[in-house]
């Protein structure tokens, strides 16, 4: 496979909060490749942002070592500075200046000027152009974002970690953000990437899943479909509670939950027919239900490797 | 244009983004010459008074005469009869009563000696001790005229000069006090506010994963304080020197030279305090109660040192705007030059580099979250 860019052995974080010790990161090993976008996915509170800023020398991890492009993050962070473009969760450009400012200013931070490579930002920043005399607080939620990565970009970094990039932004721009991610992959560049929505994970091409400060797999995620064990079914009744009910009672069911209009229901047995759940669910007097047998999504794989750990 | 200046161009676009704040920072100090030289004044003028004169003859006649001619003194009350001097002062009017004993004249002149009594309103201590030293002075030029020729065989008399202030100018206090105080707040309350708001806005964390040296950062958002701090100083020694009349009697450059080194000084302290603040309602709690009050109460310029107890007069050392303070009046009214306060310039100069050495020691190069 292609040569690393991101590798961390047993990196371990705490915090304390009011005499509460809270473990962020726990026993965190990782490899990321070259050119590869890498998607950290995880709910609220799975220790992503810690990881990041772990990654991109803004916080000391407690123990364990990472290198990203070769530098040591806790010894070598000057040099490694140099070569990350870093995005945070919160919108964190001045708002008080001008798209054109703000851009000219992270220019400048990195030695360099919005000349010399504005080939790389050309594609996300003519989106955002018209607007370049409008102040950064005036912009809309998906064109700060832009301008953000427009700016992490501005210095031609080899890797781009970018913490929810897509919080808070309409499914629209969500798109044009990752065929932007996509264009920056095929330029060279890694791209560390964390996200909260699991429909994001299938456009990345590997990705760490996270949970509770740990990471339960890391695989493409057409690999953590195929690791989901058992078959999968998707069930719709107009009675959703009694459904629910009827089908967490059986003991023959792993799991069940609600996934948009839909039950998903996970049966570990391969051979399990679908008269079969029929017939449980007419004998707990629930007829008119419409059942399916369905690939499982990141989602489904996600809850159920959080279900056994 | 080399980095560092485009980082000094951006905190002015903050700056002068913000017209609230840039009003507030260059009409402070004109505010606050004119308010301490028009309204605000520890100087008794106009006091009111009663009069109970049990004598009613030709000198206490001329005493009063006088006493009303002073500019310290408004008689509003006369009073015929002793119990009407509580009753005055409880009204809450007068501050201080003057009360001439019967036949004042004829005492004067036969036994040589007469009694002129002084009741003060002791509620504000200073005003009332003011208002008996201003009538006592008065009661004794007329004494001294009646002398006149007829020398006394012992006499010592005291001949009071206040020099550098002849006319006791509040300003002459006051004009070095605000200056110490401007300084202060532009330099240290709006720097460590700048400061902390890029940590409170998380710009500081995109600037952190940069390669430039974030102390950098930090050196450049005080460049354009520095500049409104000289013009600050500038427009405070205009006012008073043309509306308040307060002299410059030592050279000018060596004050703002004094100044500078002193927003220097402030500049560091406010690095100090970002150094330690995480938010900006912590910042400026910081500045206006670690260093804001003590220079009201430490700096000599409200209250005197030499009355403290000896612990606070210790302690009075360690705030920078006390050395300040001492410097300012020695060049500005004493007329003194760099010899006799070269003293209080190194305590400043030793202050600000400790401030500077504990600021780079303590900034954080990562984020400080724990």
């Amino acid at each position: 496979m292609a040569t690393i860019s991101i590798q961390c052995q047993h990196i371990k974080k705490s915090y304390t909060l009011k005499k509460n010790k809270i473990i962020a990161l726990d026993d965190i090993n990782l490899e990321v490749y070259k050119s590869e976008i890498f998607g950290l996915i995880g709910p609220d509170g799975a220790g992503k942002t810690s990881l990041i800023r772990i990654l991109a020398s803004l916080i000391l991890p407690d123990s364990g070592s990472a290198k990203v492009e070769e530098c040591d993050v806790i010894h070598d962070f000057e040099k490694l500075r140099t070569k990350i473009g870093y995005m945070p969760g919160r919108f964190s450009l001045y708002q008080d200046l001008t798209v054109q400012e703000n851009l000219e200013f992270f220019a400048s931070v990195f030695n360099t000027t919005v000349q010399d490579n504005y080939h790389l930002i050309n594609d996300i920043y003519k989106q955002i152009e018209v607007f370049k005399f409008r102040t950064a607080g005036a912009l809309s939620g998906g064109m700060k974002q832009k301008l953000a990565l427009c700016c992490a970009l501005i210095h031609s970094p080899s890797i781009l970690f970018l913490d929810e990039p897509t919080t808070g932004v309409d499914a629209v721009s969500r798109i044009e953000f990752w065929e932007m991610l996509t264009e920056l992959k095929r330029k060279g560049m890694t791209i560390f990437v964390s996200t909260p929505y699991m429909d994001e994970a299938s456009l990345c091409d590997r990705i760490a899943l996270m949970q509770s400060g740990k990471i339960l797999s890391v695989s493409s995620p057409s690999q953590v479909k195929q690791q989901y064990s058992g078959t999968l079914w998707s069930l719709q009744s107009i009675h959703m509670y009694h459904l629910m009910q009827a089908l967490k009672k059986w003991s023959r069911v792993d799991s069940a939950f609600s996934f948009g209009e839909s039950i998903h229901v996970g049966i570990s047995e391969q051979n399990i027919s679908e008269i079969e759940i029929k017939n449980y669910l007419l004998q707990n007097g629930i007829s008119e239900i419409n059942i399916q047998r369905i690939e499982p999504t990141v989602e489904d794989c996600f809850m159920q490797l959080m279900d056994k750990n | 244009m080399g980095q560092f200046w485009i980082f000094v161009r951006k905190e002015m676009w903050h700056i002068l983004r913000d017209k609230q704040t840039l009003f507030v920072l260059l009409g402070m100090p004109i505010s606050q010459i004119l308010i301490f030289g028009f309204a605000l004044s520890n100087e008794v003028k106009n006091s009111k008074i009663a009069i109970l004169d049990h004598s009613k003859d030709l000198t206490t006649q001329q005493l009063i005469k006088r006493i009303e001619s002073s500019k310290y003194f408004e008689i509003t009350d006369y009073l015929s009869h002793s119990s009407e001097i509580e009753e005055s002062f409880k009204k809450g009017d007068i501050k201080l009563a003057i009360i001439f004993s019967p036949d004042f004249e004829k005492n004067l002149y036969h036994s040589h000696e007469a009694s002129v009594q002084f009741i003060a309103d002791g509620t504000d201590p200073n005003v009332g001790t003011t208002l008996v030293n201003y009538g006592s002075a008065i009661i004794r030029d007329y004494q001294d005229e009646l002398l006149g020729e007829k020398k006394l065989p012992y006499q010592i008399k005291p001949e009071v000069r206040m020099i550098y202030n002849e006319q006791l100018n509040a300003s002459y206090n006051f004009v070095p006090g605000v200056m110490a105080m401007v300084l202060l707040l532009v330099c240290s309350l709006m720097t460590s506010v700048a400061i902390v708001r890029e940590k409170e806005l998380g710009t500081m964390e995109v600037l952190l994963a940069s390669p430039l040296n974030p102390f950098f950062v930090v050196i450049s958002k005080s460049i354009p304080y520095l500049f409104i701090s000289i013009f600050n100083i500038l427009s405070i020694l205009f006012l008073s020197y043309f509306i308040l009349e307060v002299p410059i009697r030592g050279s000018v450059f060596l004050l703002i030279a004094e100044s500078i080194l002193f927003i220097i000084t402030s500049l560091s302290l406010g690095l100090f305090v970002s150094s330690i603040a995480k938010t900006q309602t912590s910042a400026m709690f910081g500045t206006l109660i670690g260093l804001f009050m003590p220079t009201l109460m430490f700096s000599g310029f409200m209250f005197p040192i030499d009355n403290m107890p000896v612990p606070m007069q210790i302690l009075s050392n360690i705030i920078p705007s006390k050395w300040f303070f001492i410097i300012v009046k020695s060049i500005m009214i004493k007329g003194l030059g760099y010899m006799s306060i070269w003293k209080e310039t190194l305590i400043l100069v030793l202050f600000t580099i400790l401030m500077i050495f504990i600021s780079v020691k303590k900034f954080n190069k990562r984020l400080d979250i724990e």
